[in-house]
């Protein structure tokens, strides 16, 4: 076997993403998800949340909080099938569906990101 | 049977029931901790459809608030944030594990290389909660 692994790259996306996600997604799934549709923070209005996601800032921190836990879940729900259900016989399907799910969520966080006007 | 080839079994192996994780505690928690990956999927999955909302105009992102508001999706969030809690603490938690740092001979305790993880957790979300609510 002369075929470098991609393992190493894989992993590096799956560390980076853990970080992200352990920092970030608690304050916002906390903010978004609960605060703001329950009432028990004054959600902002529109234009607001469209100045902060619309600045350049605001759009790479967007890009990076989207993609990166996406490889993520890619990786670690590839092996959470691997050892836990051990369904090791559709390892290359397992795999499409993971990092091809992840790459294609990657292409369409990119174009809303780019879109938002 | 054997077609599992990504690594060869060499001779005998003792073959694991698919549900080997129930057996004890310490193992159901390394199979949650590893389902919470689902959980960090959902919640981007969350953020780009609102991102889709903004980019419809504000009475798009006005409707699409009341998505947020349905019941299932409020249970559906209480749990994804249990589980995007115990990544977080156990993500936290592995980064002593991970990094053995020497000082002076001795290896630095734990708790001083977790410790910063969860300062610059609280630092990093009061950030986040400032440019979001700062109005």
């Amino acid at each position: 076997m002369n075929k470098r692994s991609n393992e190493p790259f894989l992993w590096l996306l799956f560390s980076a993403g853990g970080v992200i996600a352990a920092l970030l997604i608690p304050i916002q799934l906390f903010l978004f998800g609960l605060a703001f549709p329950l009432g028990w923070i004054h959600a902002p209005s529109y234009d607001q949340i469209l100045a902060l996601a619309r600045s350049p800032l605001g759009r790479v921190y967007l890009l990076i909080f989207c993609i990166l836990p996406l490889f993520h879940w890619a990786h670690r729900f590839r092996y959470t099938l691997y050892d836990g259900l051990q369904i090791k016989h559709l390892n290359e399907l397992v795999n499409t569906v993971c990092y091809g799910g992840a790459t294609v969520g990657a292409v369409a966080a990119a174009y809303l990101i780019w879109r938002i006007p | 049977m054997l077609r599992y080839t990504e690594y060869p079994p060499k001779g005998y192996r003792v073959r694991m029931s698919t549900y080997w994780w129930t057996a004890r505690w310490a193992y159901l928690k390394f199979i949650l901790r590893e389902i919470s990956s689902v959980f960090v999927a959902w919640f981007i999955l969350e953020t780009l459809l609102e991102i889709h909302a903004l980019i419809g105009g504000p009475a798009a992102y006005a409707d699409f608030q009341g998505f947020f508001q349905q019941p299932i999706v409020i249970v559906l969030n209480v749990i994804t944030l249990f589980f995007v809690l115990f990544h977080a603490v156990t993500w936290f938690n592995l980064a002593p594990k991970a990094m053995a740092i020497r000082l002076g001979g001795k290896r630095l305790p734990p708790a001083a290389i977790a410790g910063p993880n969860y300062v610059a957790w609280v630092v990093v979300s009061a950030v986040v909660a400032w440019l979001v609510l700062r109005g």
